[in-house]
């Protein structure tokens, strides 16, 4: 209980209103060196709508409060209202750097329900897809992490590799982000033709960038100042505040749940996880840069062991009949027709999936009543979880390292909100 | 018994959830368990459900990754052990083990005259954010909640939206006052 005591007695969350907060800002006190100030919603480096109640004496940070829901717009309301097909294209708006994890997590969940097997060639696509998605995440964060703390040129790099990835979804999905690609049943498209070719350019690319950014930032001796030992958090305080992902493991703590509960095939791929030591903000910056290169290994040996066969469950209640069969089957123009409007039915349950999404886990708790739309769809997202572990990590430091702070938490305000 | 979530432990078949639950022989800490999809499912009532969470703590089950309500108004295709009953808001618990990496999720049935429970937030400080949201969203109160403010909706904000008798499209968006307009 000792983690719990000090949680609680460290005193570091603001546990304010809105209201009382701007109260107490109004009120000068001479002798009272601490002030209440407000960082965001709109400031470059709250990685869109975040903002910061912060209680600081000086310069230092005593206490704060993120102060959330300026993107809120009721996504799981929305959910309730679309079939199960249409569920994805909902799901894949809330984490928008990391959407087909989002999708992958909702899938499984109705797929678990419906008690549908899905072909290997799906299962493997997934996973490829979600690995390069793991990578283009991890870009993303590497060029914002970079900007925050001034390397302004590692934002322009981390961007141009990210690009390369998405490019590649672009020809898979037709889009570059929100793809509504990973669906109950399967996957909306097998991959194009020269798939291979466009990942091995990608693949052959990315290391020696990779050791560009550890010469840009890694070794270098103000990243190291400004990173080491700033926002520091113990294993035990991680996993009492629920936070997952590259925060749980920089603490040293070897948590991923495509090791621990292994999903898709996982099992089958051989890969390492990324642990730190300090629990720093450094080490959550090197785990995501090495979090690449395990990705890239992952997806080395999907191009090796890519199954062939159909990409989406033959089940013509859940996935619709291919195009050609529409032509010349009576049956197969019912289906399809039957899918697109009403939907299929799944039957009354309650399942919780988890998967491991580039900021820890992403969980899908999926509720049915037997109908063609969910009765309730929650997704547990880990930015919205992790955030709270801002106030224990700022709790003491400079107000300067807020910034590579909030930077390390690498929060998706699209997933914090809903 | 390990829990992993997927599709692909399904191996236990279960076929009817209800054929399982008549039995009723299986409890943990006083409270029936039930088998969904492969996953380990309490259910409780609001009553002795800190109790609970405690004691599961005690087991292991040392993280709490995931609290959410749901409303069951309308829902008539829900199955419960017969020793609890069903009430229209349900708070769902998901906990974690992460030694024996294990998974087990708690349904409290929570009435809708007096949607009140206990607040977990001090066994579990990281269900703190996800009990503000089940307020903002439901209207569960959760007694003993160290900062029971709003979280994702506005101060002020009239309504739980997540509620089954809260229309969407037909309730005008509601903006607070700025002075001097």
């Amino acid at each position: 209980m000792t983690t719990l005591d000090h949680l609680r007695n460290r005193d570091a969350v603001l546990r304010m209103s809105e209201t009382e907060a701007e109260e107490r800002a109004a009120v000068v006190d001479p002798d009272d060196e601490r002030m209440i100030i407000n960082m965001g919603p709109q400031h470059p480096s709250t990685h869109g709508v975040l903002r910061v109640t912060m209680e600081l004496q000086g310069e230092t940070v005593l206490r704060s409060k993120p102060v959330i829901g300026y993107l809120h717009t009721g996504m799981e309301k929305t959910a309730e209202d679309l079939t199960y097909l249409q569920g994805p294209t909902n799901v894949t708006r809330m984490d928008y750097a990391s959407p087909l994890f989002t999708e992958l997590t909702f899938s499984l969940a109705v797929e678990a329900l419906l008690e549908v097997e899905i072909p290997d060639r799906a299962t493997w696509i997934r996973m490829l897809m979600c690995e390069l998605n793991r990578m283009s995440s991890h870009l993303l964060f590497l060029a914002t992490n970079g900007m925050d703390l001034g390397a302004v040129g590692m934002m322009i790099y981390g961007w141009r590799e990210r690009e390369e990835v998405l490019r590649f979804f672009e020809k898979v999905t037709g889009l570059r982000m929100n793809h509504n690609y990973i669906r109950p049943g399967g996957v909306a498209a097998d991959l194009p033709d020269g798939w291979r070719d466009d990942i091995r350019s990608i693949l052959d690319a990315l290391p020696e960038r990779l050791e560009q950014f550890d010469v840009l930032m890694t070794g270098q001796p103000i990243w190291r100042e400004r990173t080491q030992g700033i926002g520091v958090i113990t294993t035990e305080e991680a996993l009492a505040l629920g936070a997952t992902g590259p925060i749980l493991r920089s603490t040293g703590y070897a948590w991923d749940l495509r090791r621990a509960m292994p999903y898709l095939a996982y099992d089958q791929v051989d890969f390492d996880i990324v642990v730190g030591t300090y629990g720093d903000t450094f080490d959550r910056y090197a785990i995501r840069l090495n979090e690449i290169r395990e990705s890239m290994r992952i997806v080395e040996q999907c191009l090796e062991l890519m199954p062939e066969g159909a990409y989406r469950a033959e089940d013509r209640k859940v996935t619709p009949p291919p195009r050609a069969r529409i032509d010349e089957s009576m049956e197969a123009l019912i289906h399809h027709f039957k899918i697109f409007t009403e939907g299929f039915k799944v039957p009354p349950g309650e399942i919780y999936t988890a998967v491991e999404s580039p900021r820890g886990e992403l969980g899908c708790y999926l509720v049915s009543d037997g109908g063609a739309k969910p009765q309730r769809m929650h997704i547990r997202a880990p930015s919205f979880v992790n955030l709270q572990t801002l106030p224990h990590m700022m709790h003491g430091g400079l107000l300067a390292d807020a910034i590579a702070v909030i930077s390390s938490i690498d929060p998706i305000m699209g997933e914090v909100d809903r | 018994m390990t829990e992993t979530a997927g599709p692909s432990d399904d191996e236990t078949g279960v076929i009817e959830e209800s054929t399982e639950l008549e039995e009723g022989a299986e409890t943990l800490h006083g409270c029936p368990v039930t088998q969904s999809h492969g996953q380990t499912v309490l259910h409780t009532q609001a009553d002795g459900y800190q109790q609970l969470v405690q004691n599961l703590r005690d087991d292991g089950y040392g993280v709490c990754v995931d609290l959410c309500g749901v409303d069951h108004l309308g829902n008539n295709t829900r199955v419960l052990p017969s020793s609890v009953p069903s009430e229209r808001f349900e708070v769902v618990v998901n906990l974690l083990d992460v030694q024996a990496q294990r998974r087990i999720r708690i349904r409290v049935q929570i009435p809708e005259a007096s949607p009140t429970i206990a607040s977990i937030s001090d066994i579990h400080p990281g269900a703190e954010a996800m009990e503000r949201e089940a307020t903002d969203m439901f209207g569960v109160q959760f007694e003993g909640h160290p900062d029971p403010t709003p979280i994702l909706l506005p101060d002020g904000w009239e309504g739980h939206p997540l509620r089954k008798d809260f229309s969407m499209g037909r309730i005008p968006v509601q903006f607070k006052a700025v002075d001097g307009r």
